[in-house]
């Protein structure tokens, strides 16, 4: 009877549950699922615009490997891509953190600090951005470009030297885009708790130790989530050449949206590896504390089973022992 | 570090040797529980370095679109123009037609946010309060949906909405965001999701005991509690929305169409800057100057002025909200 109440509590409650993300499920089939099947299809047709509508053709991959025919600046728009990313990505995650670290604690003017710094999520936008670079207002006035470029020319490969130089003709816009990251590790840091700092300077731990056993292990997953997310605002960004060239496709005459769709799975293809392989480089390793209680106890567990098998064994010897002094 | 400090002692030693040595010492490095003096300096030094190099664009953006043409061209004149003249002003705000590009602006950004505010919250609520069938998998549905890039869902809904004769009408934007899929609205579901699992438990269920029913403890107690969530899902949707210039050409102002309508928006027109400063010199009877610099610095400045008026408004708050959120997580 009780029970019954129970399940039928639960029952109420799931049924709310349903009901609450009721929006988000009719939105995800209406504007993700249906598309993707939809865009899929696309990808394998050759859609022409005619008076009449669209007629489709099916042409099975021709439109893959049209890309990478027909678009010969794909394939390196595409490793460009991939090289800023890769470039991009720990320089803003790292000035990110030391920001976050330098806002954080007790100074005078933190409020007029942190709306400097928070500003930037504000502002970055495409077209804002587009006519900052446009003006050169995006790098560093101070900075000898030139002299890092022969300096680095000298020592890198060709392929490596032209990204970083990019980096750093476009170090404003780099560290613009760090706005929201810093504010998630602002936010992560400030989690954390005193006591554990103030156990540690006790201890006789200083600051630097303190930063790398203390708040480093906190936020690590949050290095993680910024790493991430700092991938999709860079692929998702207006500045993405390949954006644009996908934008531009769709209404081309002579390619439109097969090809396009196709475009659009090779790049989205390409930004979910490059998101679980930084998932997985920065993926938290399990506890080696942990790791070695399962050890110990896997051994524990073989020990027991040899010790059962062996009274077991044992124990039929001195049946059969019995059997044969009885006989 | 270290040389540093022994040659600074020594200095201050040299000069007033009676002032105690160890004081002085603790002063400048600190001690256990007080920053000294050097880490301090330090650190004010890194953030005002950086805090002008991140507000250097700005800087220049406003500097430049101060400056008449001859002051552009004069070498001599670096940051501060000889007069402040406002002519560029004036320029930019005929051609992007301000004042309506800001009423269409406002709009565009304005009702899809506060659709997307209303919804994120019940679905973040959804997914925080209630245990139900199928959660993980939607969960990580909705991570996936945040990964991959929009353009691939892009064209099926551009198709979608042409049939439903959306393309050109605000609904285009409504629509998703009334379904939880708005610009970036992965995010602001987590965020109301993370928000919501700290409201107790224990507080929903005196609420049931006294009555309340599922709406009713959701409305009275989650929502009020969930303010600084609100504030800043608000402002981050009105931010990227405003600033979004691509699905707004794609969506509203409808290139793809053969009715590119009326609708517009203060990024599109400084998208298009250039072009649309060429057809006005063309179209209308009193012709104004090439298009220089600093002209269009200063319509860069007036497409996001409004944001940052409202950000000068609004960031005692957001800051603040920001380290109540728990936008991280845990």
């Amino acid at each position: 009877m009780k029970k019954n109440r129970k399940s039928k509590l639960k029952r109420r409650e799931s049924l709310m549950g349903y009901v609450f993300v009721a929006p988000w499920m009719i939105g995800a089939l209406v504007f993700l699922i249906v598309p993707l099947i939809q865009s899929f299809y696309y990808s394998l047709q050759n859609v022409k615009i005619t008076p009449k509508g669209r007629v489709f053709h099916f042409i099975k991959f021709q439109n893959y490997t049209d890309i990478f025919r027909l678009d010969p600046l794909f394939l390196e728009d595409l490793t460009g891509y991939l090289l800023d990313t890769l470039l991009s990505v720990p320089v803003i995650v790292v000035f990110s953190l030391i920001i976050a670290m330098l806002l954080n604690g007790k100074m005078k003017g933190k409020g007029l600090f942190r709306t400097i710094y928070f500003l930037p999520v504000i502002v970055v936008s495409g077209p804002v951005m587009a006519q900052l670079a446009d003006q050169g207002a995006a790098s560093i006035p101070a900075m000898n470009v030139s002299a890092i470029t022969s300096i680095l020319g000298d020592l890198l490969p060709n392929l490596l030297v032209e990204p970083i130089v990019g980096l750093f003709n476009n170090m404003i816009m780099v560290l613009w885009y760090s706005g929201v990251q810093i504010l998630i590790f602002l936010a992560a840091i400030q989690k954390i708790d005193s006591t554990l700092y103030e156990a540690a300077k006790i201890d006789g731990g200083s600051g630097w130790e303190c930063f790398w056993k203390i708040t480093l292990p906190t936020i690590k997953p949050m290095i993680l989530l910024n790493a991430v997310y700092t991938v999709i605002f860079l692929s998702n960004n207006e500045q993405n050449v390949i954006i644009t060239s996908i934008y531009n496709d769709m209404f081309a005459i002579n390619r439109g949206y097969g090809f396009a769709s196709a475009k659009a799975w090779v790049y989205s293809l390409v930004v979910c590896l490059l998101v679980i392989f930084i998932a997985l480089l920065l993926r938290n390793k399990k506890d080696n504390y942990i790791t070695e209680v399962k050890k110990e106890k896997k051994r524990i567990q073989k020990i027991e089973k040899e010790r059962r098998q062996l009274r077991n064994r044992q124990a039929r010897r001195s049946k059969g022992l019995k059997r044969e002094g009885s006989n | 570090m270290k040389t540093n400090k022994t040659k600074l002692n020594d200095k201050v030693n040299f000069v007033a040797p009676k002032l105690n040595k160890d004081k002085l010492k603790k002063y400048m490095m600190g001690s256990k529980d007080r920053q000294g003096f050097l880490p301090m300096l330090i650190k004010y030094i890194l953030l005002i370095g950086i805090g002008f190099v991140y507000l250097y664009p700005l800087l220049y953006m406003i500097s430049t679109s101060l400056m008449s043409l001859d002051d552009l061209l004069d070498a001599s004149i670096k940051w501060i123009p000889s007069q402040f003249y406002m002519g560029n002003y004036k320029n930019a705000f005929k051609v992007m037609n301000f004042w309506n590009s800001l009423k269409d602006s406002l709009i565009l950004a304005g009702l899809p946010t506060l659709l997307q505010v209303a919804t994120c919250a019940v679905i973040g609520y959804g997914f925080a309060r209630f245990e139900f069938r199928g959660k993980k998998i939607m969960l990580a549905i909705l991570i996936f949906s945040f990964i991959l890039p929009a353009q691939v869902t892009m064209m099926p809904t551009y198709v979608l909405f042409t049939n439903l004769k959306l393309i050109g009408t605000l609904h285009a934007f409504n629509l998703p965001a009334l379904l939880g899929q708005g610009i970036k609205a992965q995010i602001f579901i987590l965020i109301f999701y993370q928000f919501f699992k700290q409201v107790p438990q224990a507080l929903i269920e005196a609420a049931h005991i006294d009555g309340a029913g599922y709406f009713r403890s959701f409305f009275r107690i989650s929502l009020p509690s969930a303010a600084p969530a609100i504030l800043v899902v608000f402002l981050f949707s009105i931010v990227w929305y405003w600033n979004e210039s691509y699905l707004t050409t794609l969506f509203i102002s409808g290139k793809g169409t053969s009715s590119a309508n009326a609708w517009t928006s203060l990024v599109v027109e400084l998208k298009n800057f250039e072009s649309i400063y060429e057809q006005y010199n063309q179209g209308s009877q009193q012709q104004l100057g090439n298009i220089n610099e600093s002209i269009k610095m200063a319509g860069t400045m007036l497409s996001i002025l409004p944001l940052l008026l409202m950000y000068v408004f609004l960031q005692k708050y957001f800051v603040e909200s920001i380290d109540r959120t728990g936008i991280t997580g845990e």
